[in-house]
C-alpha cells in the first residue's frame, strides 16, 4: 500500500514538473512594452513547390547540438517544424535527434537517421560538420543527402551529397545596428550623453569570422546613424554560458558602454542590460518578454526556406546547391518588431530603406569608403590598405586556414561577404572596434 | 495482572515497523530489485500516458527499439556501456576505501587530452605503430597524475578529497579549452579529428575495441579487489583507518598507490575514447560520464560483476530515453531526464527494502485467537 502511494505521489510530482516546465516557455503579455510591427520585406521570393509531392515514405532528419533551452538550436526547431508542415510532411516524417555532440557521437546519430530512412539530414552546429561528411561518405549513405548548417567545406570537399548553408545575417545585424545608433541618438539629443560618449559594449563567443562578421556589420549600420559611435567587444569563449555573457555585459556597462549586444545563445547579457537599465538589441529572437524596458530590436535567420528548399530538391532528385546562401529577399535574414519604449516609427522606416536598399544592392554593408583599417605586423596582415586607411584588397581564408589566405574577396570597392561560400570570412578588425580581450 | 494486559493493549501498535534484516538470500534480493523495475516501468508508463498521451506499449516498445532496432544501435550500446564500465571500474578502488574521488570527469578528459596532445605533436612524424604505445602510456600517466595530486594532499595534510578532485575536474576542461585555442585561434573551441594514432577498428569499426578492453579490465578488477593483499588493504583502510595502522597498513601509501591506479585507469578511458572513437578531445568528450561512473560504482555495491549491469542499465535507461524523445518529436531532454529519474528512485528505494523488511502488525483477530 505505502509503496502504490509512493508511486502516485512521485507520478504527480513528476507530471506537475512536466506541466510546470511546458507552462514555463507560453508566457503571457509583454509587460509596459508596446510592440512597433516591422512589417515584412515586400518582395520576398515565393519559390514555386506546387510540383513536389511529398511521398509516403518520406522523411527528414534534424541533429541539433543542443536542445529547445537553446535559442541557437530553437530557431532550427521551430524552423524545421514550420517547414515540415508548409510542406505537407506528417508528424513521423520530422525525426529529430537533440543534445548530439560534436565528436564521433555525430556520425553515429547521422547513420542512425539513415537507417530510419531519412533521405534528407541537416546538422546545426559548426563542429558536426567533418562527421556529416564521414557520415556522407559511409556505405549506405549514397542516396542520402546531407546539410550543414555555417560549415566550409563543401565546396571543396567534392562530395556530391554533402552540402553548406549560411544567409547573410550579416545584413541583418546592420539593420540592427541602425536601430541602436537611432537609439544613441536619441540619448545625445536628450542630453543624456555627449556625441563622443556613444561608446556601445558586444558580447561575443569566439574570435571567429561569423562573430567578427556579425559584430562589425552591427557597428557600421549603427555607425551609418551615428557617426561618432564606438564600439568595445569582450569575449566569453563559449557559445552559451549564462554567467560569463552576464559578466561581460556587466563589466562593459560598467566601463561606459551605453548600449550592448551580443552574439551567444543565452539570456545572460539581456538579463543584465535590463537590471541596468541599459538598452540592448538581441539575437536570435525577440527578448521584449524577460526585458520590457531595454529590448530593441533582435535579427535572426529564419532557416525555413532552406529546409522546404531541400526537401524540394530532394524529392525533385535535383542537385542542392553546395552553398546556399539566404538573403533579405529569400526571406531568410529577418528581423523582429521593435519595442517601443526603445525606439521610434523612424527607426521602422529607417530600418525598412536600408533594407530595400541592401536588397536591391544599392547599399553594400562592407562598402570599403564606410570604414578604416589600420594594418601592422600583427594585425589585419591579411589586408592591403592605402593611404587613407580604406581596404583595397584583402586575402581571406574562403578555402582552408592558410595563413596568407587563399581568395581576393575586395571587389569595386566592397568586401563580398557570403559570395565565394555561404559561411562568414570576413574577420578584418576595423577602427573603432577595440577587442578588451581576444583569448578566445 | 490482569489490568497490566489491558493497559499494553491500549498503547496502539503501529501498523508495521522496520526491522534490519540479518541476511537474505539472494533471490530474494534480486526479485525486489526486478519488482523495482516492474514498479518503475509502471509508473513511467503511467506518467508517459498523462504527459505524452501516448499508450505505455508504444512508450516501451520506442524504448527497446533505442537499443535493439538496428545492429548499429546494439553496438553503440555495447560502445557506451563499455566506457560507462570502464570509467565506474576505474573509481571503485578508490570508493572501496572511502576515498570520494568525484573527479573521474578530469581524470577521463586529461587522458583523452594526452592522447590527443600526442597526436597532435607526434603524429607524421612517427609511424602509428609506435605512436599508440606512447601514447596508451601518456595517457596512463596523465590520469594517475591528476587523481594523484589530491591523494598526495590528502595523505600528507588531510585535505578535503572531494572538493579537490571536483576542482581538478575544472582544471582539466580549461586546460582543454586553453591549449585548443593556441592550436586552433580563430576556430569556436574545437578541434578536427586527426588522422593519426586512430586505434585500429574490429569488424569494420570502431565498437568492439572498448567491450573487449572493458572485459578485460573487469575481470583485472575483479581479481584485484577480491584476491590480492592490495585489494585487502584497501577494504582495510576502508573499514577503518586506525585498524589498518594497528595492523601496521601504511595507510598514506595504500591511499596514494589506490589513487594512482583509479586515475591511471580513468586515463585509460581517456585513452579509448580518444584514440578509439572520436580522435580528438573537446569539454565534451567525457559527457558528464565521470559522475554517472560514481552512481554506477555505488549502485553495484562496489562489485565490478554488478558494474557490468548497472552500466548497461543506465546506458540502456539513456538510449531509450533518447530514442523516445526523438519518436514523440519532442525537442528536449527535460520528459527523458524525468523518467531516468524515476527509474533510479525506485532502483535505489529497492535497496531499502533489501537491507530492511517492514513487520505489519498482527491483526487483532488473529491476537484473540491466541
Amino acid at each position: 500500500m505505502k509503496k502504490l502511494v509512493t508511486v502516485a505521489l512521485s507520478a504527480v510530482l513528476a507530471a506537475s514538473t512536466v506541466v510546470g516546465l511546458s507552462s514555463c516557455g507560453e508566457g503571457g503579455g509583454t509587460g509596459d512594452a508596446v510592440l512597433l510591427p516591422l512589417p515584412a520585406y515586400e518582395n520576398i521570393e515565393e519559390p514555386d513547390y506546387s510540383d513536389v509531392t511529398i511521398p509516403e515514405d518520406f522523411k527528414f532528419g534534424l541533429i541539433c547540438l543542443h536542445d529547445e533551452a537553446s535559442t541557437y538550436d530553437k530557431n532550427f526547431i521551430d524552423a524545421a517544424r514550420k517547414a515540415a508542415q508548409e510542406m505537407g510532411l506528417s508528424d513521423s516524417q520530422l525525426v529529430m535527434r537533440t543534445n548530439i555532440p560534436e565528436l564521433a557521437e555525430c556520425r553515429e546519430a547521422a547513420l542512425d537517421l539513415v537507417d530510419q530512412g531519412c533521405d534528407v539530414i541537416f546538422a546545426d552546429s559548426f563542429g558536426h560538420e567533418q562527421w556529416m561528411l564521414e557520415a556522407a561518405k559511409a556505405e549506405g549513405s549514397e542516396n542520402v543527402e546531407f546539410c550543414h548548417a555555417t560549415g566550409t567545406t563543401a565546396h571543396t570537399a567534392n562530395q556530391d551529397n554533402f552540402h553548406n548553408a549560411f544567409a547573410s545575417i550579416y545584413e541583418g545585424r546592420y539593420l540592427a545596428g541602425i536601430a541602436a545608433g537611432m537609439e544613441l541618438n536619441q540619448m545625445i539629443e536628450d542630453g543624456e550623453i555627449t556625441a563622443s560618449e556613444a561608446k556601445m559594449g558586444y558580447v561575443g563567443a569566439y574570435t571567429y569570422a561569423e562573430v567578427i562578421s556579425g559584430y562589425t556589420s552591427f557597428y557600421l549600420g549603427a555607425k551609418s546613424v551615428c557617426p561618432t559611435v564606438t564600439m568595445e567587444v569582450q569575449f566569453t569563449g563559449s557559445w552559451y554560458d549564462v554567467t560569463a555573457e552576464r559578466t561581460a555585459a556587466e563589466s562593459l556597462i560598467s566601463r561606459g558602454c551605453k548600449l550592448i549586444s551580443q552574439h551567444a545563445d543565452s539570456m545572460g547579457a539581456p538579463t543584465a542590460c535590463e537590471e541596468a537599465g541599459v538598452p540592448n538589441v538581441s539575437y536570435n529572437g525577440s527578448t521584449i518578454e524577460a526585458c520590457p524596458e531595454t529590448f530593441i530590436v533582435s535579427s535572426r535567420i529564419d532557416w525555413t526556406p532552406y529546409f522546404k528548399y531541400i526537401i524540394a530538391q530532394t524529392i525533385r532528385g535535383e542537385e542542392i546547391a553546395d552553398d546556399w546562401t539566404g538573403t533579405i529577399a529569400t526571406g531568410s535574414v529577418v528581423l523582429t518588431d521593435l519595442n517601443s519604449n526603445t525606439a521610434t516609427q523612424e527607426t521602422v522606416d529607417a530600418i525598412v530603406a536600408a533594407r530595400t536598399q541592401l536588397a536591391n544592392g544599392t547599399l553594400n554593408v562592407f562598402d570599403t569608403s564606410k570604414f578604416t583599417v589600420t594594418k601592422t605586423d600583427t594585425l589585419n596582415t591579411r589586408a592591403t590598405v592605402d593611404e587613407n586607411g580604406r581596404l583595397t584588397a584583402y586575402m581571406a581564408q574562403v578555402d582552408g586556414m592558410d595563413a596568407a589566405g587563399d581568395t581576393q574577396v575586395v571587389e569595386n570597392g566592397v568586401f563580398e561577404e557570403s559570395t565565394f561560400r555561404s559561411a562568414p570570412y570576413f574577420d578584418v578588425q576595423i577602427d573603432g572596434i577595440t577587442l578588451l580581450n581576444s583569448a578566445f | 495482572m490482569n489490568n497490566e494486559a489491558v493497559k499494553v493493549k491500549s498503547v496502539r501498535e503501529p501498523l508495521f515497523h522496520v526491522v534490519k534484516r540479518t541476511e537474505i538470500v539472494w533471490w530474494k534480493a534480486w526479485l525486489i530489485r526486478a519488482a523495482a523495475i516492474v514498479a518503475a516501468l509502471v509508473a513511467t508508463g503511467l506518467l508517459s500516458f498523462i504527459v505524452l498521451k501516448k499508450s505505455p506499449f508504444f512508450v516501451y516498445s520506442s524504448i527497446f527499439s533505442g537499443i535493439f532496432g538496428s545492429s548499429r544501435r546494439i553496438l553503440m550500446f555495447l560502445r557506451s556501456t563499455a566506457i560507462l564500465l570502464l570509467i565506474s571500474l576505474a573509481v571503485t578502488p578508490a570508493f572501496k576505501m572511502r576515498f570520494w574521488n568525484t573527479g573521474a570527469e578530469g581524470q577521463v578528459l586529461v587522458g583523452a587530452f594526452a592522447s590527443v596532445f600526442c597526436m597532435y605533436y607526434l603524429g607524421g612524424k612517427v609511424p602509428d605503430g609506435i605512436l599508440i604505445p606512447i601514447m596508451f602510456v601518456v595517457s596512463l600517466a596523465a590520469g594517475a597524475v591528476w587523481a594523484g595530486i589530491p591523494a598526495v594532499f590528502r595523505a600528507k595534510w588531510k585535505t578535503n578529497e572531494t572538493l579537490f578532485t571536483l576542482m581538478m575536474n575544472y582544471i582539466a576542461i580549461q586546460l582543454v579549452l586553453y591549449t585548443i585555442k593556441i592550436w586552433r585561434p580563430t576556430g569556436t573551441g574545437k578541434l578536427e579529428a586527426l588522422p593519426y594514432g586512430n586505434l585500429p577498428q574490429i569488424a569494420g569499426g570502431d565498437f568492439w575495441l572498448s567491450v573487449i578492453v572493458a572485459v578485460i579490465v573487469t575481470a583485472l578488477v575483479y581479481v584485484y579487489l577480491k584476491y590480492s593483499k592490495q585489494g585487502y588493504e584497501i577494504s582495510v583502510v576502508g573499514e577503518s583507518e586506525n585498524t589498518a595502522r594497528y595492523i601496521g597498513i601504511d595507510v598514506k601509501k595504500v591511499i596514494i598507490r589506490t589513487l594512482l591506479i583509479s586515475g591511471a585507469l580513468c586515463g585509460l578511458a581517456g585513452f579509448m575514447l580518444a584514440a578509439g572513437i572520436d580522435h580528438t578531445v573537446s569539454d565534451e568528450t567525457v559527457g558528464g560520464m565521470g559522475f554517472t561512473a560514481i552512481l554506477v560504482s555505488w549502485l553495484a555495491k562496489f562489485d565490478p560483476i554488478a558494474m557490468v549491469f548497472v552500466s548497461a542499465l543506465v546506458t540502456f535507461l539513456q538510449q531509450g530515453t533518447g530514442q523516445l524523445m526523438t519518436d514523440c518529436g519532442i525537442a528536449n531532454s527535460f520528459f527523458s531526464d524525468i523518467v531516468i529519474g524515476i527509474m533510479f528512485f525506485f532502483i535505489i528505494g529497492c535497496e531499502f527494502f533489501i537491507t530492511y523488511k517492514l513487520k505489519f502488525r498482527k491483526s487483532d483477530k488473529k491476537e484473540k485467537d491466541k
